[in-house]
């Protein structure tokens, strides 16, 4: 699995991308992001923020949308385009 | 399936509304009784004052994706007979072009409406993200829930 970092985010986590071979048993975008969360920090303060958006293949998710190893998952900051 | 409408383009460099223009009058001309052009640029004051320039990030691929199914939901709402979207990305200076919204219809109504409709959905959908300049430094951009609404009022 593919898991990309955008914008604040990104900065705070110093990572923009990181590949998984194993999902540990995740079966949703949340199971992955609470694996994230147990990193310590900046990792659990920055994955709390209460607006974190998260897409699966590139379309807007939420937490309980399930996934699968072959999945591209990012987490980013509300979008500010225009 | 026909093609889809509209001419996406996300790039570091500028464009001329001039040639978005002329490109959206001659695409059409039979049909064309109206373009609506959009362009929002680099200002001075955004959510400080001082701004000296902007940097803009995107999620490649997602962000041509949430684009095309903005234009996709226009073209069901409207009549039109194109669109051009161009959004630049990376570091950009005051008063820089940022995005541009071109939208060619047979009728005023249409085109007014289906760019202010993209706008806004741009703004809330499309994932770019800016970051302000400054003198002392720079910051990510606050979303804003006025923007929200905004989309919210078409739906």
């Amino acid at each position: 699995m593919k898991i990309l970092f955008f914008a604040s985010l990104r900065e705070q986590l110093n990572t923009e991308e990181e590949q998984w071979k194993d999902l540990n048993g995740a079966l949703t975008a949340g199971d992955i992001l609470s694996q994230l969360k147990t990193r310590g920090e900046p990792w659990a303060s920055s994955l709390n923020a209460e607006r974190l958006l998260v897409s699966v293949n590139q379309e807007i998710s939420n937490l309980n949308t399930k996934i699968a190893i072959d999945d591209e998952l990012a987490f980013f900051p509300p979008v500010t385009g225009g | 399936m026909p093609a889809k409408m509209g001419s996406i383009r996300i790039q570091e460099a500028d464009f001329s509304i001039d040639e978005e223009y002329q490109r959206l009058r001659v695409a059409h001309p039979e049909q064309n009784g109206a373009i609506c052009t959009f362009s929002g640029l680099v200002r001075e004051f955004g959510d400080k004052k001082g701004v000296t320039g902007m940097f803009l990030e995107h999620y490649p691929g997602m962000t041509e994706q949430s684009l095309q199914l903005i234009i996709d939901q226009a073209v069901v709402r409207w009549k039109l007979n194109d669109v051009t979207v161009i959004h630049r990305v990376g570091q950009l200076s005051l008063s820089d072009q940022i995005v541009f919204v071109g939208v060619s219809s047979a009728h005023r109504v249409d085109a007014f409406a289906a760019c202010e409709f993209i706008m806004d959905y741009l703004k809330t959908d499309a994932p770019f993200w800016k970051k302000e300049c400054h003198a002392q430094g720079s910051q990510w951009v606050e979303a804003k829930e006025s923007d929200r609404n905004r989309t919210k009022k078409w739906s």
